[in-house]
Order: C-alpha cells, then structure tokens, then sequence
C-alpha cells in the first residue's frame, strides 16, 4: 500500500489583506483532492482565517445585494476543504497559534479549528514529507 | 529533523508583539524539541547589534513597560546552542560590523549559502 503523503503549511496573514492567502488555498484545495493529509498551523493574524464571526456584506459599487455578492469568506473556503479532504480520503487539520488567539480575540473559529502551540507546529513539520512557510512580508 | 530559519522581514510588529515573531516561534519550537537555526538576512541583520533600545513608547497615560529586546533574544537563543547566522553582504550594506554585534553571532558570505543550507533538511523563509 502506497504512502500517504503528508504536508504541513505555516500561513501568517491575515484574510483580506494579501493574494497569498488565495495562494495559499490553491495549494491546500490541491492538496486535499488528492487525499493528502494537510496540516496547517495558523500564525499571527493567520489565526483570523477561520474566525467564525466573518459576515459577507452588500456592494453597492456592483450594485448587489449581499446574497447577490456572495462575498468571499475565508472561514467558508476552510470549511470547505476540510469537508472536501474527508471526501477524499485524507484529512485537513487546522491549528490556531493560541497565544496568537488570545492576542486577537479570535477564539470563535468554525467548528473542526484545534487551538495549539508552536510544538504542535514543530509535531507537524517533523512527521510530515515536506513543510511550507507563507509568511507576511 | 534540523530547520534552518531564514528571516527577512525585520522589525515586523516588534514593539506589539515585545519580539520578533519568528525569533520567537523559533525559541518555543527549540523548547518542544526542535532542531532550528537562524539566518538574518536583509535588515534583520540589526537584531544582532548591541546597542539598541527600543524602550519608552508611551500613547497618552498607558507605557510600554516591557518592550522588545532582539540583541537580547538572539543572544538567549546562542545561548541555548542555536547557530545564529548573519549574512555579510547585508551587514556591510547596513553599515554593521564586527564591534557592533553580540557574541557568538557567525557572519556568511552570500556565496556560502548553498553550502549551509545543503546542512539542513528543511528550510523556512520567513
């Protein structure tokens, strides 16, 4: 039976704030398809990504309402690949930095977000084939 | 496994954070086991420099009591048997040398890189 492989990811930006973030979900909706198992350890304003509250809104510029605008959430796009990664036979473990939690009040994340430290970070990257650090610059 | 850890983005939120992030996470994982150096490139040369204070930001009635200190933190992770690089190519732009710096920090020429890096299993740029 062949190996699985396994992947980490270290993302630290903030939702709404850098194309990486998008980058970054390219790769993890890769990952996930092919049933890889996906770690991610959210750093810093990272941890903002699943947070829960996050609300589309209307755009009168594109004249839409909000449903209309479906407006992008990155706590949608998380949900979404950790259900796709089941889907496909792998998993998608997402851990927040819990100081960096505290730090932002981000403690309402969406359901599936486990709250760590940076030896869960180091657990992940040292069992993993390969690690990716998206940092902020 | 070893890391090196590379830093390029210097003085990212120090004063808020009283660190640098990555200097940091790279103390906390050294602390949980890991095995992980440090290269300051770019600006990020400057942690290693002395004489630096950061000390007496204030807004209104409410002072920073406790602000960050890199000299201090780079030199508690050489303390712990971290390996703390600098690249020399970027001290020389910066204007830092020798006298400037902390102890045990180990300057590397740009053209030693492959060589260093080709010592570590993974590397992280931050």
């Amino acid at each position: 039976m062949a190996k699985t492989t396994t992947l980490t990811f270290a993302l630290m930006d903030a939702p709404f704030e850098s194309a990486r973030t998008t980058t970054a979900m390219r790769l993890l909706d890769i990952a996930t398809r092919r049933g890889y198992e996906v770690n991610v350890f959210a750093y810093e304003g990272a941890v903002m990504l699943p947070f829960a509250l996050q609300k589309g809104h209307l755009n009168l510029a594109h004249g839409n309402d909000a449903e209309q605008e479906n407006h992008p959430l990155p706590k949608d796009w998380i949900d979404a690949l950790i259900r796709q990664a089941e889907a496909h036979g792998g998993h998608l473990r997402w851990v927040n930095c819990g100081l960096c939690v505290d730090e932002r009040g981000a403690g309402e994340a969406i359901e599936g977000i486990k709250t760590g430290t940076p030896a869960d970070f180091w657990q992940m990257a040292s069992t993993s084939d390969n690690t990716l650090v998206i940092p902020t610059q | 496994m070893r890391v090196l850890q590379i830093i390029t983005s210097a003085y990212r939120a120090t004063m808020e954070e009283q660190d640098d992030t990555v200097v940091w996470l790279t103390q906390a994982m050294r602390g949980a086991g890991g095995e992980l150096d440090l290269l300051l490139t770019g600006d990020s040369v400057n942690y290693a420099v002395a004489a630096q204070d950061a000390a007496g930001l204030s807004f209104g009635d409410w002072r920073q009591t406790q602000p960050p200190s890199l000299p201090r933190d780079i030199a508690a992770l050489i303390a712990k048997k971290a390996e703390v690089y600098l690249l020399d190519e970027d001290c020389q732009e910066l204007g830092v040398s020798g006298p400037d710096l902390i102890p045990g920090v180990l300057p590397i020429a740009r053209g030693d890189l492959p060589e260093l890096l080709d010592r570590y299993d993974q590397v992280w740029r931050w």
